[in-house]
């Protein structure tokens, strides 16, 4: 992805925000976003993610800083002249109308014709499949059901940039997987800009082009959930998206993009270094679960191993979970494919477990 | 039941031969029922206290209700529980509730103590015993005052009630009570009806229509008011002119509050106030407020109570022995409404004729106010 | 194996599995669905929740019983005093009867018949001293009754005087009390009676004497038991009213008089002697007492309101009257209660409005203040509620009155000629004004809590949808502070309907409202009937108004709170 501002379609650029003015909710966020891109916005709650998204929206002010759509700078804009589509995390439906008549209004206050309006309001709630449901209220609805209109609002007057505030939390699992897959597939059939807020990593990942992961008033690391899932950029992504086993040592040598770690046992790795001050400088080692093998069978060539006790042997179906002690820490697991030629293991047992360098980030301590 | 009725009027007989009131089974708890303020001060001080002091033991509680006295006598008897043991009203009141059976007659001779001149109780009230159930205490006036500071420069001090009808010399609001009593007997006089021709002619539609036309001739500069402790306020504030109230009121405003009124003592018209005994008291309450009444109505006490406030006693034979105000020292008698000085033109209520054109009048009157 | 045939599936009792099938069997054709023991389903479904609503009942009774009787029967007895008239039957039950024969359209007073039997109504009712609370209810609808039968009350001993010293003239055996109560009394009471302590053993009559001397037997036993228990005194020692006297002497002069027993020719002598006595007229003495008696207003008013229930309440209430010729509208100079009613109703609706115009945005603002600033504010919309009533209301008067505050400051502010101070109180703005003031927080509490419940977000949405602030507000927001309104509104109105505390101080004469009236005619007129219709009217405005209010906006769209 492009890192200029050119062509830019969202961008802020050092916005910050306080409320009290005594501590910063947002610092410095710089970000752009291409056209018809679908960024998320994960972290945990305080993280400054919503604020971000109601900035942009317009129902919060930057403290400082720009955030620019489409080229111009809308800080002064308000909100209802942004042209913005949003969906909310309780759709926000407004329950003394009709289904229609929800979705009639963003087109009413366009001052859009009658005709027009119907045709448009008809085609939104064909494209969510919510045709028949018109004439309801919102209170008649599903959750499932409230959802879909609520996108099919944010959506009716065309919007080129849509946001959306943790939309599926309300939804069970089932309904949520569904919904994930019919919004990507909305956003990206229509061409439509949007960003999307959410502190579930899961649906972040499925459902993003690029995903900004928030700690602290601060973007961690912005990538593409492959990247950020195999190629964390410090501890906290690493921690934060998916499984993670660390292990913490203290680095003794670096040679170009690999190093060397002496674990606090003081066992010897071999790592890559992404994140490291240098010798001598503390870090942690992230290793993701299925990457670690103990089946010296199917080890690759040159695997450094480094011995291991089985804690806890957890039979989930697709795979074995395992809990050992390793290098005095006793929270290490690792994941196997449960195959039929797959060894299972046993309490106590003591064994040799293994990693590539590659898939062993030495990241800040 | 029967022996004890024997012993009871054995006991009667013998106290009648020996004198002995306290020899009967009384009650040491007694309500008394009155309209707070002043008027209930005075009569703390000048009944209560003394009859405490002389019957230790007895505790008096008083209940302001005066002014719903009638409802509530009523409602209580309806629902057979009368917590009262003597209620003051005005004779209008006492004569409804006489009439409605809810106050028990009484036989003011043998009841009520004789006067200091040894003339009997019906004698020493004389005209004043206008219901059989009511025993009077004081009389009182319904009167107006005014503010000479704020009449015209050059009227003259108005000495007549149909000052309050002349808008020409006395322009400015005024206030009167907001009902017919009085009011349009003043109108009537001020009309040109004689005097002793009020009622006959208050008694026609004609006379009637009458009186309110004449009232209708300041109806927007009146205020009418319906709490006795309005007027003076009005006055006070200079919101009206000259007001109508009762001449105790004008007499603390003016005596007690340094306000700079004049009374108008013309065609003050007399009422009474007075006690009603409810009816169906048990025996051993109705002792207690019989010995109570005959003491706090006897010539002293009654004239002891103009000490406190400027209300006429209602004793003929009170009447010489009214003395100072117990605090400002001043002479009473001068504001008394039955002194000579004041009582030259006066109306007394008529209760006979209010009693039967009270609602039908009422109706009037408040029909044309709502217009 | 056994050869029993009761094994699990042979029962065929009511188990389960039993109800099961017989459900499932009857599932194929029409028939009730029925429970497992048997029974339909719809039956022991009501059973259980039959159950259910008695717990619940249980739960609510002391409640229920409380407010039913402290509240709902009150009011219950209050208003049906809007009908009830028995007094006037009960008081003279005689003459009622006798005024049926009487046509009030003739212009002529009733025959001697009637006045006899008025004659012995009053009599009684004098003794029971009941008249003058006849004389009150009636001067109601025909004004100087009420002196008219307290000044007979007086009188009406005395009529009877006559026969009295005709009888005792004849024999001084007349004047014994005995001889009175030998002839009247039962032969077993006489004996128990005489030498008894007073009163004596209840009065009984004498078997037969009803029919020798029926009106006199009747009118004695009626003297004999009141003087028995009203004044503890016994028949033995006490002569007998006038009026028996009266009753005796027109036994005696009946057609075909007869009589044997007690004292048979003392009363025989009387018999003969009774047609030389002097007959006086009962016509000329109550007219002699009073001439109204001789005006057939009064009788027509007695024989219209002699019904045991009357509309005649309503119909004061609303205006009219009713007189011997029908229902006719009063005079125009006594009509009041349409005025009243309608000018209630008027500024009752005027006060909810400037509550709703005052209140919104005061709740409003509440609302979407952070909660300790609008805890803050909510106690200042509270405090009023903490000052008496008259207190707030004189303040009023205080500010509003020519020389008051206002008045004061729009003067010195030259705004206001001096000579032309406003009228702001003791007229129907002073009562708006203050009604305004005290009714506010009704309006402002339902309104707050409703507004409290709408989620921030349906604003951020509808601005988000490209509504201007003022679309969002009107379409999107006010729609659903509705039912804050509806609430604050019933509340509001119903409570200013029934005020009369302030109307009366700040109300003047164009100020007052239809309570003041009825708290004139419960305190001082005692017209409780009145009272009570004008109560039952402005009852049944206040549901009909409701029910509008139901049908146009719908009951369910009132909230308290969320």
């Amino acid at each position: 992805m492009s890192d200029t501002t050119e062509g830019a379609f969202v961008e802020f650029s050092r916005v910050q925000k306080s409320y009290d003015g005594e501590t910063l909710v947002v610092k410095d966020l710089n970000l752009t976003m291409p056209k018809g891109e679908f960024l998320t916005m994960l972290g945990p709650s305080g993280s400054g993610k919503t604020t971000c998204l109601m900035m942009l929206a317009g129902f919060e002010t930057a403290t400082h800083g720009e955030i620019l759509l489409d080229g111009k700078p809308i800080n002064n804009i308000p909100p209802h002249k942004r042209g913005i589509g949003m969906v909310f995390q309780n759709y926000a439906l407004f329950p003394h109308m009709t289904v229609a008549e929800n979705l009639s209004f963003p087109l009413e206050v366009r001052k859009i014709g009658k005709s027009d309006r119907e045709a448009k309001v008809k085609r939104a709630l064909d494209m969510v499949q919510m045709g028949a449901f018109g004439g309801r209220r919102p209170a008649q609805l599903s959750g499932g059901q409230q959802q879909r209109i609520a996108l099919a609002r944010a959506l009716v007057f065309e919007p080129e940039l849509v946001l959306m505030d943790e939309p599926l939390g309300a939804l069970d699992k089932q309904l949520r997987e569904h919904m994930q897959f019919e919004i990507t597939n909305l956003a990206h059939s229509l061409g439509i800009t949007t960003v999307y807020v959410t502190h579930d990593q899961t649906e972040a990942l499925t459902m993003s082009d690029r995903v900004a992961v928030f700690d602290d008033g601060r973007i961690q690391q912005l990538a593409p959930p492959d990247q950020l899932y195999e190629a964390p950029q410090n501890s906290f992504v690493a921690q934060f998206i998916g499984e993670n086993n660390t292990l913490t040592g203290t680095v003794t040598e670096v040679n170009g993009e690999f190093c060397k770690v002496k674990l606090d046992d003081g066992e010897v790795i071999d790592a890559k270094a992404v994140n490291i001050d240098g010798v001598g400088s503390k870090t942690q080692v992230s290793i993701r679960p299925e990457r670690v093998e103990y089946n010296s069978e199917r080890m690759a060539e040159g695997v450094h191993t480094i011995k291991a006790e089985v804690l806890e042997f957890i039979y989930m179906g697709d795979i074995f979970r395992t809990r050992l002690r390793v290098a005095g820490k006793d929270d290490f697991v690792i994941k196997t494919r449960n195959a039929p030629d797959q060894v299972r293991l046993k309490r106590g047992q003591q064994i040799e477990i293994g990693w590539l360098p590659s898939d062993c980030h030495a990241l800040d301590a | 039941m029967k022996l004890t009725k024997t012993l009871l009027a054995s006991a009667a007989a013998v106290t009648g031969i020996a004198g002995l009131a306290y020899a009967q089974d009384m009650s040491n708890e007694m309500t008394i029922v009155s309209w707070g303020g002043a008027y209930q001060n005075s009569q703390q001080k000048a009944y209560v206290e003394p009859y405490v002091a002389n019957n230790s033991g007895v505790s008096v509680t008083w209940d302001e209700s005066s002014n719903e006295a009638v409802a509530k006598l009523r409602a209580m008897n309806e629902a057979g529980n009368i917590t009262w043991d003597l209620v003051d009203v005005v004779a209008a009141d006492a004569i409804r509730l006489c009439d409605e059976g809810l106050a028990m007659e009484v036989d003011f001779n043998e009841m009520l103590a004789e006067g200091d001149d040894g003339s009997s109780a019906e004698d020493d009230f004389g005209d004043l015993l206008v219901s059989d159930c009511f025993i009077p205490q004081i009389v009182y006036s319904t009167t107006a005052a005014y503010r000479a500071d704020l009449l015209p420069d050059g009227a003259p001090a108005p000495d007549s009630i149909c000052a309050m009808f002349d808008l020409e010399t006395y322009p400015g609001k005024r206030a009167l009570e907001k009902r017919p009593i009085n009011n349009m007997e003043w109108a009537l006089l001020c009309d040109g009806v004689a005097k002793d021709e009020i009622y006959d002619v208050l008694g026609t539609e004609e006379g009637q229509q009458q009186a309110l036309d004449k009232l209708d001739t300041i109806k927007d500069q009146t205020v009418w008011w319906s709490a006795a402790a309005e007027p003076p306020q009005l006055l006070a504030d200079g919101e009206v002119i000259m007001a109508s109230s009762y001449n105790g009121r004008w007499f603390s405003a003016i005596e007690e509050q340094d306000q700079d009124f004049k009374m108008l003592w013309d065609a003050q018209v007399f009422d009474l106030d007075g006690w009603i005994i409810p009816a169906g008291l048990d025996e051993a309450s109705l002792n207690r407020v019989k010995d109570f009444v005959r003491f706090a109505t006897d010539t002293q006490r009654l004239a002891d109570q103009a000490a406190y406030i400027s209300y006429g006693p209602a004793r003929a034979s009170s009447a010489p022995l009214v003395g100072k105000h117990a605090d400002l020292g001043i002479e009473m008698g001068p504001h008394m409404p039955t002194a000579p000085e004041n009582s030259k033109n006066v109306f007394v209520y008529n209760y006979e004729f209010w009693a039967d054109y009270r609602d039908d009048i009422d109706a009037k009157f408040q029909s044309w106010l709502a217009q | 194996m056994t050869d029993r045939t009761t094994g699990p599936d042979q029962m065929t009792g009511a188990t389960p599995d039993n109800g099961m099938r017989n459900a499932n069997r009857a599932n194929g054709k029409p028939g009730p669905m029925l429970s497992a023991d048997g029974t339909p389903l719809k039956r022991s479904l009501r059973r259980a929740q039959r159950r259910q609503k008695i717990r619940a009942l249980m739960l609510i009774a002391p409640l229920l019983i409380f407010v039913l009787l402290t509240f709902i029967a009150p009011i219950a007895d209050m208003l049906f005093r809007s009908v009830q008239n028995q007094i006037v039957s009960d008081t003279l039950p005689r003459t009622v009867a006798s005024l049926e024969r009487w046509d009030g359209q003739s212009g002529e007073v009733p025959d001697e018949q009637t006045f006899r039997a008025l004659y012995l109504d009053m009599f009684i009712a004098a003794e029971r001293k009941e008249h003058t609370r006849l004389g009150s209810r009636l001067n109601y609808e025909l004004t100087g009754v009420s002196s008219l039968f307290r000044r007979t009350g007086r009188d009406v001993d005395d009529f009877g005087e006559v026969y009295e010293d005709a009888f005792n003239d004849l024999d001084p055996k007349w004047e014994d009390p005995t001889t009175w109560a030998r002839i009247l009394g039962s032969a077993d009471w006489v004996g128990e009676a005489e030498g008894a302590e007073a009163p004596g053993p209840d009065f009984e009559l004498r078997d037969d004497v009803a029919s020798y001397l029926p009106l006199t037997a009747e009118l004695y036993g009626i003297f004999a038991e009141f003087i028995q228990t009203e004044d503890g005194d016994s028949p033995m020692e006490e002569e007998p009213w006038t009026l028996v006297y009266t009753a005796l002497y027109w036994d005696l002069q009946r057609q075909g008089f007869a009589y044997s027993g007690p004292e048979a020719d003392l009363v025989r002598a009387a018999a003969q002697a009774a047609s030389g006595f002097e007959n006086v007229s009962l016509k000329a003495l109550f007219i002699d007492s009073d001439k109204d008696w001789g005006d057939p207003e009064v009788w027509a008013t007695i024989k219209t309101y002699a019904p045991e229930y009357t509309p005649g309440y309503f119909l004061n209430a609303v205006d009219r009257q009713l007189t011997p010729d029908g229902v006719e509208k009063r005079p125009a100079n006594e009509q009041i209660y349409g005025i009243l009613f309608q000018r209630t109703i008027f500024m009752s609706l005027t006060i909810t409005i400037s509550c709703i115009l005052l209140g919104y945005p005061v709740a409003y603002i509440l609302a979407n203040l952070p909660m300790r600033t609008a805890n803050l504010l909510m106690i200042l919309v509270l405090l009023p509620f903490w000052t008496s009533l008259l207190v707030r209301t004189s303040a009023w008067k205080v500010m509003l009155q020519q020389q008051g505050v206002i008045n004061d400051t729009l003067v010195w502010l030259g705004l206001v000629d001096d000579a032309s101070r406003l009228v702001m109180i003791n007229n129907q703005f002073g009562t708006i004004v203050a009604m305004t003031h005290i009714l506010l927080p009704f309006m402002i509490l339902p309104l707050y809590s409703v507004m409290a419940t709408i989620p921030p977000s349906y604003v951020r949405a509808s601005k988000s949808l490209g509504a201007t602030n003022w679309t969002t507000f009107w379409r999107v927001y006010f729609p659903q502070s509705v039912p804050g309104i509806g609430a604050g509104s019933i509340l509001v109105f119903i409570l200013s309907i029934g005020y009369y505390i302030t109307p009366e101080i700040v109300g003047g004469t164009t100020g007052t409202f239809i309570s003041n009236r009825i708290a004139y005619h419960i305190s001082s007129s005692l017209n409780w009937g009145l009272a009570a219709a004008l109560g039952s009217i402005l009852l049944a405005v206040v549901l009909i108004l409701y029910y509008l209010y139901d049908r146009i906006v719908g009951i369910d769209n009132v909230k308290l709170g969320g």
